[in-house]
């Protein structure tokens, strides 16, 4: 049972909680290789233990995500500092 | 609304002492990944132990690394994804013979790994026999999808402290949270006081 | 509001092959989806336990009423509870409906190249009805990747060849094909998808859907075949 990645598509659902648009067409520029890709065009790893969801092109790690009862923990980009979003289970 | 998804109950999860609360049993082995499998020959593989200041204080090579005394605990292990595995069998190094005669004021320990994956630990939970790096499962050498070359084994943790691929042990002067646990995973991970997240 | 739970009351389950399962879900208030958006399903346990899974729409939006391709997963904890178990008129809950980028638009008017292998056909079938009910005439082909003729969804709805709405279908099988079949049981290869690229008013917008590797396999191809890789949308699953 190797791990394989799946789509960012996956995405919309764990950030409908956070986000009051639909999220997945958003833009974003790789700063470790440039390359644009939609965020339905990441490569996502999980959803468990976490969402880990990575550039297309080169695996830098642009989101993490983890949802815990009461919370979602959200981190964007690469480097450490989670918001912390308290919701309602 | 009394007819919610009626006769779902998820994975049996059967009552035994051996069963940390809410894991069920498998038989499989079920791979969790963060990211693409590292390819780490062990031709350049090394294991580096790093002190509180940055400093290398002892790293090994493949051939240096099964030099050192080895040893074949059999335990069981516990995910935080709810399942639990009985009776593996390992072959490695115990963490005490890495640490053996360092002299250090750490309280805790990162686990890093090839690939960039990260764990914290207190330093005292990889001593006493309760830690090894370990290469072989079930006889035969660790495939890269459980963390081959060697990953870290901590079996009295949730096994997302044991971490895959890994490349060393940097001390700590106080506790920092790793990629899990900087995403709302518990700090310690005692699976039976069931500590999967920051507030339990 | 967007993240919000809906009550979803199952309403008839249809056999799509000796496994696949077609649930027909009604949900109040259901605010419409696109074709090729998906669904998140929860389920909970009589102890809180609560587990969720992704699935396709298999239809366009039509009044309260969801249809969902289920393909159970051996020993999978969701999917042979919903294809086998879930009882007739039972509630689960479902977040929806959701993604913006793996979905075809009505208005567009380039052609377009479906690419399904297995049950990845589902959302793929939702946007083959919506071509067929709308008044959109973008030229459509669907590759529809199948083990074998016994693991075949929509047998009656996705025939070989060019129906009267311009919506061309080829089966391509891997495993075991029917006798009739010119084309020998293989895996998908470059010669499957010969012409792709170059389309009247092409290149083709082009839509994957099936397991990682089947994926990964049709998308190189198609960007092999001379497509444009940003013409190439994928959905993967496990």
């Amino acid at each position: 049972m190797v791990m394989q990645h799946l789509d960012g598509n996956m995405l919309a659902g764990p950030l409908s909680e956070v986000f009051a648009v639909e999220p997945t067409t958003a833009l974003r520029r790789c700063p470790h290789c440039r390359l644009v890709s939609s965020l339905a065009q990441l490569h996502v790893y999980g959803p468990q233990p976490g969402i880990t969801a990575r550039c297309p092109g080169c695996s830098a790690i642009a989101l993490r995500m983890a949802r815990h009862p009461g919370a979602l923990w959200l981190q964007l980009g690469g480097s450490e500092g989670a918001f912390r979003f308290p919701l309602a289970e | 609304m009394n007819t919610l998804s009626p006769g779902f109950h998820g994975h049996t999860r059967p009552r035994s002492d051996r069963l940390p609360p809410g894991q069920y049993p498998t038989e499989q082995f079920p791979v969790l990944s963060a990211g693409p499998t590292p390819e780490v020959p062990t031709s350049t593989w090394e294991f580096t132990l790093t002190g509180t200041e940055g400093e290398r204080l002892r790293t090994w090579d493949w051939a240096g690394f099964g030099d050192l005394p080895q040893e074949e605990p059999t335990v069981d292990i516990h995910c935080v994804t709810r399942w639990t595995k009985w009776d593996t069998s390992w072959r490695g190094v115990s963490v005490d013979v890495l640490l053996e005669g360092v002299d250090t004021s750490a309280s805790h320990v990162m686990a890093e790994s090839y690939g960039g994956y990260t764990t914290n630990l207190p330093l005292a939970d990889l001593t006493g026999g309760r830690a090894w790096i370990v290469h072989t499962f079930d006889g035969l050498p660790l495939p890269p999808e459980h963390g081959g070359p060697a990953r870290l084994l901590v079996p009295h943790l949730y096994f997302w402290k044991s971490a895959k691929w890994v490349s060393g042990l940097r001390l700590l002067d106080r506790d920092e949270p790793g990629f899990w646990e900087s995403v709302g995973y518990h700090m310690y991970g005692d699976p039976w006081r069931e500590q999967r997240n920051r507030s339990d | 509001m967007h993240g919000h739970w809906y009550f979803a009351r199952l309403a008839a389950r249809r056999e799509e092959n000796a496994t696949a399962r077609t649930l027909l879900f009604d949900v109040e208030k259901w605010p419409g989806h696109l074709p090729g958006q998906h669904v998140d399903v929860r389920l909970t346990a009589d102890d809180g336990y609560q587990a969720i899974r992704s699935y396709s729409l298999a239809a366009p939006a039509e009044g309260d009423r969801l249809e969902l391709g289920v393909q159970p997963v051996e020993g999978g904890e969701v999917s042979p509870y919903l294809a086998e178990q879930l009882p007739l008129d039972a509630y689960v809950e479902v977040r929806g409906p959701l993604g913006g980028w793996f979905v075809w638009r009505g208005e567009r008017t380039e052609p377009v190249l479906l690419l399904g292998g297995g049950s990845g056909i589902v959302p793929l079938r939702a946007m083959v009805r919506a071509r067929r009910s709308s008044a959109a005439r973008s030229p459509f082909l669907l590759l529809y990747a199948l083990r074998s003729p016994a693991e075949r969804w929509y047998a009656e709805e996705l025939r070989p060849g060019a129906d009267a709405d311009g919506v061309r279908t080829r089966l391509l099988y891997s495993r075991e094909a029917p006798a009739e079949e010119p084309r020998p049981a293989g895996r998908l290869t470059a010669a499957d998808l010969a012409g792709a690229a170059e389309v009247e008013g092409g290149p083709p917008l082009c839509y994957v859907c099936g397991p990682t590797g089947f994926v990964e396999h049709a998308a190189g191809l198609l960007v092999a075949a001379g497509v444009p890789p940003g013409r190439v949308r994928t959905e993967r699953f496990g």
